[in-house]
């Protein structure tokens, strides 16, 4: 006990990978074995996090449960580990939809362990990306993440699985390429891959690089890091191997993509730029702020266009997504202001709560898809009557998606959009008209949702899912269990948010 | 229990009666609304006692009901949210628990309980009716239990918390939660029948519609919280905050005050269904008749004009008492102009339910008309007869096509509308009570004079206009009282009065007690909740009961209003604007036979001046129309994708590039191939003197030894 006490970080950031190299060693034709093996192992982590949460002192500035290892000494890069407040909710993000994603994977039967395996070792890329201290190992695990994930995509995804996969995988990667640069560029100069040494001097840094001036130089490397961020959250226009990937990717694979890899690239922007680039990141600001606005109009009209299911809900994402990065520009623009601290309570919050309302509703789909085999809006419709506790538990969640008051999307995007506005006020006028544009999103977020809700449980029934070998069945307990704790938290986070938000909010302001 | 803990309880238990149908008891329809009913009484209970002890706080104004707690973290300060019972709560508070629980009591009996499920009722659909036999062995057709009986409380119940949420709250944000909550739960209740697909379209429309007000006041709370650092209305209401908002400036030259008042405004217009924003609240009639009362009468509608109210010392904050400020002639305009505007509409409407959604959009227009002009108490005053006597009209109206209904089951004729009220006719001797009560509500809409709550609300907005000098607000205020008393007695008489026109108007029946007695209740209000309101001056009846409601709800505000004086002019308007228009429209309407013989059925008013045709040209399809083409089509699929796309050939391009150019002819061709070429070549070239003869080899290593010893005399030696 003494041990995991003393490497808590470790223990949860490599249980998964250990557990997928056991598993390794199962039998092939387990299936049932494979499911819950995995189901297990994924829970250990969820667990110790918890343990992790209680333990977290909020009000203690910096990080804690830190750990440091020698990797790489010779370029002096250390596995060094640690969390703070922001990084502790999406630690906590990844280690309970992982589990729920696998639970959802349950009526998967084919290739079972390998599915499993890559599942365990996906979930062990992302909460490194989490927990690095250390550029080079941050590099590392965000670039680990995209293999299973690719795999994922390409041997359990649906029709277009291919192009869907090799687009989202060179476009990632694509978009990494300057970060590694930059992250080379950093290490050479400090001589060491240390965050926080990092963070400490780069910042203040001024003297000339190779005969270029450390302005011009530093922009550039903000830009390199931005774009590699801005592909993953996705930042229009940088977006559309999202919806691809989304619809393409197998259910429990929708699910994670959309509920925490989205975020490791806001957590980029968060941990990496702001801190690294103050002085970039308020210059360009304003750019940052027009792409979010564009992100939030362009994906909610995006969305509104579809008419297959699973698009309109991957479509949402770049929605949602907007709202995180308008809350870090605005904070850019105005940081150490009250307004850019409740900006930034707001992104951060949003990335939480959008990674549990696009799991559900991706999970959701799934559902209704693996039943009917159809994901065109025009081929469904009028299935409520036949399916009662699903349509309920669709609509709940397509109105926290919605951002319903009284549900936890309205509230991160109630502070998103008043820090940002607040920031328009009194610092930066034109935030105030980014703001403003944004809420023609907030209104096409109804009226791609409320087409969902009609197109798929509204109007004259379609008697094709009503009888006979097409009859649609209600949703299932299995089913019910993923979606419970999703809702559970949906809820309890709309109702009381000061739970998570004080975490979050001790956090920012220390960052901040 | 402390009052403060007790308007803490008041919205849950109708929460609790949601999550309980919904998760437990959804199976049983009398345990569901057993749990419906007994959370509106809980509420209602918990309603009164503070209503009752509001009224024994001398100063409530200055001290009113208020608690709150930490909620929000923001950077290093909380957002906090509390209840608060004013004197403008507590009266809302009053009318509004009276409401719900007497609509929650007529839905039993609307929603057929006690009778047998449908022969062919699918959940999504109105019941349409069972077949029994009974001891004779003839069979008949009954009302049916509406299928999805459990889940109309379970809504109603969300509903009402939502509605309670907002009145107690002390800030803009909880008011805005209970808002929304309202949103979703008209939402869910005009798409009840969601298996029409008109019904279905209503409610998207109606959640849409006052989507686009919410934006707006969701940017005006987000204007106001960045610019005070509060949302809390006893915090924003002070002098020194109020001062500070109404002298900076703005944008379009509005001061700050002027422009947050003006965005939260556009919240109500949504809310409350006003012109350009109205066109949700006529369609919302697709949702059952309880939803209707629920919404036009004690809620949604009121929730609005309510805001407004709330809001009112930062809608007047910059105003000096001379010549109205830019954001309240907005108001104004907006409201004189829907009030009129909605009256029109209504004249040439035939469905019973439109002409009173139509009537519901013009008296909110009164109240934001009173509220521009500075008249809140009037407003607030018009507010609570209205929700009373309103919710009676809706109720009586859903009396009258249940009975309506059970005429279509006797004659089984499925193509008579039972909403028509040409269809109507000679209901006052089947259906008493309703028509009795019904009487009551119409003419307090219509305003007749003295004896109705609506003539004394009404008439002190007249006043107030016509006393403070806005007479464009008085002339157009008078002329839609003019009609809507016309209106509403042509709906009395084509309904109620004169022969049956049908079969089935014939046969309609009385409704049960479940349905009448909410009916009796309200009407009670309806008459006597003018009296709390009598103006002091007013000749013979003026004095002889305090002006309480004026004393009460004006002293929330720290200034208090001042009461007008008498003049006969506005009261003799609504006298004979009232009295007028009922006279007229029972002299013509008694001697309309048939919907041919009405010369107000004219197209542009029948059509609402096709505003809805309009809003689809140009709003709704073009929106879609930009979705699918330009921003899915066009720039993803099209642009981004396209240079996405591009790098494929590119690369490939590239590549095959550097094979067929580089790496075939140089690399292979050249280097790789050539270099062994030129060895083979050599080789080809050498073997010539390979002979295998020694004296060759001798030979030229003759030659050899004597060109190098040549050279190295030549070069080094010498």
């Amino acid at each position: 006990m003494n041990f995991i006490a003393t490497h808590l970080l470790s223990t949860i950031l490599f249980f998964p990978a250990v557990a997928a190299l056991v598993m390794l060693f199962l039998p092939k034709d387990e299936t049932k074995l494979h499911k819950w093996f995995a189901l297990g192992a994924s829970l250990v982590p969820f667990v110790l996090s918890l343990v992790l949460w209680f333990n977290f002192d909020p009000a203690q500035p910096g990080y804690q449960f830190e750990e440091m290892y020698t990797w790489y000494a010779a370029i002096g890069s250390s596995l060094h580990l640690g969390v703070d407040g922001l990084s502790l909710s999406m630690v906590l993000l990844t280690t309970l939809l992982t589990p729920i994603a696998i639970l959802a994977s349950f009526s998967i039967n084919d290739r079972t362990k390998a599915y499993m395996i890559l599942f365990l070792f996906l979930e062990t890329g992302m909460l490194g990306v989490f927990m690095a201290l250390d550029l080079l190992i941050f590099f590392v695990f965000w670039e680990v993440g995209l293999v299973p994930m690719y795999f994922l995509i390409n041997q359990w995804g649906s029709a277009n699985r291919n192009y869907a996969s090799m687009k989202f995988m060179i476009y990632t990667m694509g978009g990494s390429l300057g970060l590694l640069l930059a992250v080379q560029l950093l290490g050479v100069l400090f001589k060491t891959y240390d965050l926080q040494v990092i963070t400490e001097q780069w910042a203040t840094y001024t003297a000339p690089i190779g005969g270029i001036p450390a302005s011009t130089f530093k922009a550039v490397a903000f830009w390199a890091f931005v774009i590699a961020f801005a592909v993953k959250v996705p930042l229009w226009p940088f977006h559309t191997w999202l919806p691809d990937a989304h619809t393409e990717a197998p259910t429990a694979g929708s699910m994670i993509l959309a509920g925490v890899l989205l975020k490791l690239g806001a957590y980029g922007f968060l941990r990496l730029v702001l801190p690294l680039y103050p002085e970039e990141a308020k210059y360009f600001a304003g750019a940052l702020a027009f792409l979010a606005v564009a992100a939030i109009v362009f994906g909610a009209f995006g969305s509104y266009a579809q008419t297959d299911f699973k698009r309109l809900v991957a479509y949402s994402s770049v929605n949602h997504m907007g709202f995180v990065v308008l809350g870090i520009a605005a904070a850019a623009y105005a940081a150490g202001t009250a307004d850019a601290h409740i900006a930034l309570n707001g992104a951060i919050l949003q990335m939480f709560n959008h990674g549990l309302s696009a799991a559900g509703m991706f999970f959701l789909v799934g559902v209704i898809y693996e039943r009917t085999h159809t994901r065109n809006l025009e081929e469904l419709g009028g299935l409520f009557p036949l399916v009662p506790v699903y349509g309920g538990i669709l609509i709940f969640t397509s109105m926290a998606s919605l951002g319903l008051p009284g549900l936890n999307g309205f509230i991160s995007e109630f502070l998103v959009v008043r820090g940002a506005f607040g920031v328009g006020v009194n610092s930066v006028p034109v935030m105030a008209i980014y703001t403003a544009v944004a809420m023609l999103g907030l209104l096409f977020t109804g009226a791609y949702i409320l087409k969902g809700i009609k197109k798929v449980l509204h109007g004259p029934m379609n008697e094709h899912w009503a009888h006979g070998e097409h009859k649609l069945t209600e949703i299932n307990a299995r089913e019910v269990i993923v979606m419970v704790p999703l809702m559970v938290l949906i809820l309890w986070i709309g109702l009381y948010p000061a739970w998570i938000l004080d975490v979050i909010n001790k956090a920012v302001v220390v960052l901040f | 229990m402390t009052t403060e803990t007790l308007i803490w309880l008041i919205p849950l238990p109708p929460l609790l009666a949601f999550f309980l149908i919904v998760l437990f008891t959804n199976k049983s329809k009398a345990l569901s609304h057993t749990i419906g009913v007994g959370a509106a009484a809980l509420s209602f209970i918990g309603s009164m006692v503070v209503f009752v002890r509001a009224l024994g706080v001398e100063h409530l104004g200055e001290s009113p009901f208020e608690s709150a707690v930490n909620w929000l973290p923001t950077g290093d300060t909380w957002f906090r949210i509390g209840v608060l019972i004013d004197p403008l709560g507590a009266a809302v508070l009053f009318f509004v628990a009276i409401t719900i629980l007497m609509i929650f009591l007529y839905s039993v009996g609307y929603h057929n309980y006690g009778q047998p499920a449908g022969d062919h009722d699918v959940k999504g659909l109105p019941p349409h009716g069972a077949t029994i036999t009974d001891e004779h062995g003839h069979k008949h057709v009954v009302p049916s239990v509406e299928p999805m009986y459990s889940r109309f409380f379970a809504f109603l119940g969300l509903f009402a918390f939502g509605m309670y949420t907002l009145v107690v709250s002390d800030n803009l944000l909880t008011l805005f939660v209970g808002w929304e909550i309202m949103g979703l739960c008209s939402y869910l209740l005009i798409g009840f029948w969601y298996g029409k697909p008109s019904a279905r379209d209503a409610a998207v429309k109606a959640f849409m519609t006052t989507r686009i007000g919410d934006v707006f006041m969701l940017l005006g709370i987000a204007f106001l919280y960045s610019a005070t650092g509060t949302l809390t209305f006893r915090e924003i209401f002070t002098e020194e905050t109020l001062h500070a908002l109404a002298s900076t400036p703005a944008w379009f030259g509005m001061t700050t005050s002027g422009f947050i008042a003006l965005l939260l405004f556009i919240g109500t217009v949504g809310k409350s269904a006003q012109w350009p924003l109205h066109v949700w609240l006529p369609d919302a009639m697709e949702g059952p008749t309880p939803v209707s009362a629920m919404i036009h009468a004690a809620t949604m509608v009121s929730a609005g004009v309510y805001a407004v109210i709330r809001m009112f010392p930062l809608l007047t904050a910059d105003y000096t008492g001379h010549g109205l400020t830019v954001t309240m002639s907005i108001v104004a305009f907006i409201g004189a102009f829907t009030a009129l505007f909605a009256a029109t509409i209504a004249v040439a409407q035939n469905d019973i339910k439109r002409v009173l959604a139509y009537s519901t959009i013009s008296q909110l227009g009164y109240m934001i008309a009173a509220l521009g002009i500075g008249a809140y108490v009037a407003a607030a005053f018009h507010l609570i007869t209205h929700a009373f006597f309103k919710a009676l009209l809706f109720l009586g109206s859903g009396s009258v096509i249940h009975g309506m209904e059970h005429g279509v089951l006797h004659t089984g004729n499925h193509h008579v509308d039972p909403q028509d009220m040409y269809n109507m006719g000679g209901l006052r001797k089947k259906m008493p009570i309703t028509f009795w009560t019904f009487l009551i509500g119409g003419f307090a809409l219509a305003g007749f004079p003295l004896v109705t709550a609506g003539f004394w609300s009404k008439d002190e907005i007249l006043a107030d206009a016509f006393g403070h000098g806005h007479l464009a607000v008085f002339v157009t205020l008078a002329i839609a009282a003019f009609l809507t008393a016309f209106y509403t007695m042509r709906q009395i008489t084509l309904t109620f009065l004169g022969e049956p026109r049908t079969e089935e108007a014939k046969h309609a029946q009385e409704t049960p007690w479940t349905m009448t007695t909410p009916l009796i209740v309200l009407a009670f209000f309806a008459v006597t909740y003018g009296w709390v309101g009598i103006p002091e001056h007013f000749p013979l009846l003026g004095g002889l009961v305090p002006n309480w409601f004026h004393e009460f709800v004006g002293s929330t505000l720290a200034e208090h209003p001042e009461a007008i004086e008498f003049n006969p002019i506005p009261l003799l308007t609504s006298i004979g604007v009232a009295g007028g228009g009922l006279i007229l429209g029972w002299l013509y309407y008694r001697n309309v036979k048939s919907v041919s013989e009405d010369k107000f059925q004219i197209p542009l008013l029948k059509n609402k001046y096709y505003f809805d045709e309009a809003y689809n040209f140009l709003f709704v399809k073009p929106a879609y129309w930009f979705a699918e083409n330009i921003v899915y089509k066009f720039l993803d699929k099209g642009v981004i994708d396209g240079i996405l796309h591009a790098f494929g050939p590119f690369t490939q391009g590239t590549g095959s590039a550097l094979r067929n150019y580089i790496d075939l002819p140089v690399i292979n061709r050249a280097i790789g191939d050539g270099s062994a070429e030129i060895t083979y070549w050599f080789g080809g070239k050498l073997r010539a003197i390979q002979t295998g003869r020694v004296q060759q080899y001798l030979m030229l290593a003759l030659v050899t030894f004597i060109v190098i010893g040549a050279a190295l005399y030549f070069f080094v030696l010498a």
